[in-house]
């Protein structure tokens, strides 16, 4: 039995756990069910030696175990297997499963071939009759996890944790990985199953746990639950009366997306979007919400011009299509993008903030087309420094040296300073602090009440609820429900949002 | 640390390169009499002038993040066409006709070529994802190649005094290639401080996704430096063959290796989007004095290598523990 007791678990200031006990049961699957930034995650990174430093205690067959490493709690039983593999792909199967523990001769010489048939035994237990030398690049992505659980297999872990197993592969994998959770569990082993899908809870799960802002809300067995018992447990928060009343739909349409598709960059066949069509009008501000792997971003994106070869559809500004095949042409529409990882994709975080602000808008900053006047560009940075009250001594900081929120308001001022129609935010809020977080709302709100349309994606029920006129549903890459925020509920939001049966 | 004291080590830093050559420059005053004069001076900047054109241009590559290792080639293939045309013109043995080349022209076909050269290198990184590294690997064997092939693998010689002018000349008591490297260095610092072009070329190598996502034309920025670094080379080609006399087949060997060196004892960062034009001046005329004062004082030139590596390893070193302060 694995349990968990009082487990609080911080990162910078924000308490990620607060308090989370749990039992894990041995030949059960046990079902960990939470909405995003539930905890899920940070408690397994935790049980599988990956995050070191919390506070509280763990059990692993009565015995209190704090691990130092993924090595550790491998050692002791635990392994992982995360969303994404984490498999070499230029290595052989074999020595993927042998990574780090390869068998050798007193020479130190490896043992290809004990080492390959070792391979061949796990693998038929697995139903994967695949040379063991075949590389992981060449594997479809549900044998790929077929190579993670023989890994497992071959530590001779007790726990094994599986993080949304079938986020990738095709139900006839799925029904294959569900024999062989059915097998592992009749060999007793403890199964930790996370996934957003309700029917394969309620088809492989034996337990359930519920985790909500960091903490353990509900346990039980599975068959003595309905969904919706488990959906009011997810959410259960005190309903948000401060909604937005607006009336954008008498407004004309600003924009709108017609039949956005989205092919797989490598699975042609597979749609990561489906002909997602939606209309915003002046001064609304939609919010998209979808579970992880909905979508959203990619939708974006998609708007962004960043998917030319593989994205279809239709883009309009007002009645004019537009051809967008590049941001570039997206910022000529009026169409601007502040990106969900402002480190990797919003900001240039070893130029200074002026850079940054100016970056997106140089060619109205010139000179006799050729010189970048320094009083432009300094009145430009200015300004957006005193609009959006960014806090930094001079323009001239670096912007890796500023706090996520403000970093968000430079990125924020970049795209402001484009002029744009319709404003694009992807989870713009992520990891910042709560006065920043309403400060952006604040914005928001103005900018839509000067008649700018936002589309704003959050993971955050409550921050829909709260800025949105109207909310946009996703699901695997389609559009299930366009809710008018007066008949938005988290609850309502969530059946949406859950894969559908 | 407090912050006045941060703020002194950030601009000690900043200036590291130039105490660095400052100090060198006292000590080889004192170890020998002919260092410190007009006439050593002028020697050292008129040697290091080729190497000052090259750089530069790699500096732009570099900040991108890229590298262009095919200079050294460019510069011989374009010398020798210089000089070719120059000497020879174009034959056409269809139509019995020949073309003949003035200077200018001569000269200016050789800077069109490496210029191209240069487009076609950003051509390949851009357009099919070679990696920078190969591709320039790549035009450093094929350039070099053309080279032995237009010149047959002997040199072109007897160029005339006009275009000796180049290379040898003096004006106002200065050599005339330190005027060419002197305007290639403050075009490059307006280029890169100044216009948009310079800001996109920093943007990239600091965050290439992000500057995609800022409607920057990666593409066609990737390509305009790597043409400006071919026809920086020939013109260092141009240089080379006139100051010689004589275009040679073999000329510019390793030349991308003493840019790549100035680049990086100038402080400019190989990941590209940190650095600047002025760094890598710092870093050539930091090399030249080297090469000059050892000489100076009679080091074996095998020492001279020893020395030069160290110094680069030492000058990387010293900018990496200057970072990690931060």
């Amino acid at each position: 039995m694995l349990i968990a007791k009082n487990i609080s678990k911080k990162f910078s200031g924000v308490i990620a756990l607060a308090n989370i006990s749990m039992e894990l049961h041995p030949g059960k699957v046990n079902a960990i069910i939470g909405e995003n930034g539930a905890g899920k995650s940070t408690l397994m990174k935790i049980f599988s030696g990956v995050h070191t430093q919390y506070e509280g205690e763990i059990f692993f067959n009565n015995k209190l175990v704090k691990f130092k490493s993924t090595k550790e709690a491998e050692d002791a039983g635990i392994s992982i297997i995360h969303q994404e593999l984490n498999l070499v792909p230029h290595l052989s199967i074999a020595e993927n499963i042998f990574l780090g523990r390869e068998l050798t001769n007193s020479l130190g010489m490896v043992k290809a071939k004990l080492m390959n048939e070792k391979t061949t035994e796990l693998l038929s237990k697995l139903n994967l009759n695949i040379d063991p030398a075949t590389k992981i690049a060449a594997l479809k992505v549900g044998q790929q996890q077929l190579v993670e659980i023989a890994k497992a297999l071959y530590t001779n872990a007790e726990v094994i944790i599986m993080d949304e197993p079938t986020s990738a592969i095709s139900d006839k994998e799925v029904d294959n990985l569900f024999a062989i959770i059915n097998q592992l569990k009749s060999e007793g082993k403890i199964i930790v199953y996370i996934s957003h899908k309700f029917k394969e809870l309620f088809a492989i799960a034996d337990r359930y746990v519920v985790l909500r802002d960091g903490s353990t809300i509900d346990s039980g067995n599975i068959n003595e639950i309905t969904q919706d018992q488990l959906i009011h447990k997810m959410t259960g928060r005190n309903i948000r009366e401060n909604k937005r009343s607006s009336s954008v739909k008498d407004q004309p349409v600003l924009f709108s997306a017609k039949n956005i598709t989205l092919n797989h960059s490598l699975f042609k066949s597979k749609k990561v979007l489906n002909n997602i069509s939606f209309e915003l009008h002046n001064g609304e501000i939609l919010g998209v919400y979808g579970l992880m792997g909905a979508g959203r971003t990619e939708l974006m994106e998609c708007i962004f011009g960043l998917h030319p070869k593989n994205g279809s559809g239709e883009i309009s500004i007002g009645t004019e299509v537009q051809k967008i095949k590049c941001p570039a042409d997206a910022m000529a529409a009026g169409i601007a993008l502040v990106p969900e990882d402002r480190k990797l994709h919003g900001l240039i975080i070893n130029q200074s903030i002026r850079f940054n602000i100016s970056i997106s808008v140089l060619e109205t900053l010139q000179k006799w087309g050729l010189l970048l006047s320094a009083g432009k560009e300094n009145s430009l940075s200015e300004n957006y420094i005193n609009k959006l009250s960014i806090k930094t001594a001079s323009d001239n900081h670096l912007a890796k040296t500023l706090s996520g929120g403000n970093q968000q308001k430079i990125v924020l001022a970049k795209w402001l300073a484009t002029h744009p129609q319709v404003l694009l935010l992807d989870e713009p809020t992520r990891g910042i602090d709560i006065n920043a977080k309403a400060e952006i709302y604040e914005l928001m709100k103005t900018l839509a009440a000067e008649g700018m349309g936002i589309i704003i994606v959050s993971s955050e029920l409550p921050e829909i609820l709260t800025v949105a006129d109207n909310i946009l549903v996703m699901t695997e890459g389609e559009l299930t429900a366009n809710i008018p925020i007066e008949e938005a509920t988290e609850a309502i939001i969530l059946k949406h949002a859950i894969h559908k049966n | 640390m407090t912050v006045a004291n941060l703020k002194y080590s950030k601009s000690l830093s900043k200036f590291q390169s130039l105490i660095a050559l400052l100090i060198l420059c006292i000590v080889l005053s004192i170890l020998t009499d002919k260092f410190f004069t007009a006439e050593n001076g002028l020697n050292v900047l008129r040697q290091i002038a080729v190497n000052i054109c090259i750089s530069v241009g790699m500096t732009l590559v570099v900040l991108t993040a890229g590298i262009d290792l095919s200079v050294g080639s460019v510069l011989a293939l374009c010398s020798a066409v210089t000089a070719g045309l120059l000497k020879n013109g174009i034959e056409i043995p269809a139509g019995n006709l020949w073309i003949g080349f003035t200077l200018l022209g001569a000269v200016l076909a050789g800077l069109l070529l490496g210029f191209l050269l240069g487009c076609f290198n950003g051509f390949a990184i851009t357009k099919f994802n070679v990696p920078p590294f190969v591709a320039t690997l790549a035009m450093l064997t094929i350039a070099r190649g053309f080279t032995m092939l237009y010149t047959k693998g002997h040199p072109i010689s007897n160029l005339g005094d006009s275009f000796a002018f180049i290379g040898t000349g003096w004006l106002f008591g200065i050599p005339v290639p330190v005027y060419i490297a002197a305007v290639v260095v403050l075009v490059a610092v307006f280029i890169t401080q100044k216009t948009k072009i310079g800001r996109y070329i920093y943007a990239i190598g600091g965050n290439e996704q992000a500057a995609k996502l800022s409607g920057i034309n990666i593409k066609k920025v990737k390509i305009t430096v790597y043409a400006i670094a071919g026809a920086l080379a020939a013109l260092g080609g141009v240089i080379v063959a006139s100051r010689l006399d004589s275009a040679q087949p073999n000329a510019g060997i390793s030349y991308e290796l003493d840019a790549i060196a100035a680049v990086v004892i100038g402080g400019t960062s190989l990941s590209g989007g940190k650095g600047s034009v002025w760094g890598t001046v710092m870093g050539a005329i930091i090399i030249g004095v080297l090469n000059n004062g050892l000489v100076l004082l009679n080091v074996s030139p095998f020492w001279q290598q020893v020395v030069k590596g160290s110094v680069i390893l030492l000058a990387v070193i010293i900018d990496k523990a200057g970072e990690s302060k931060d």
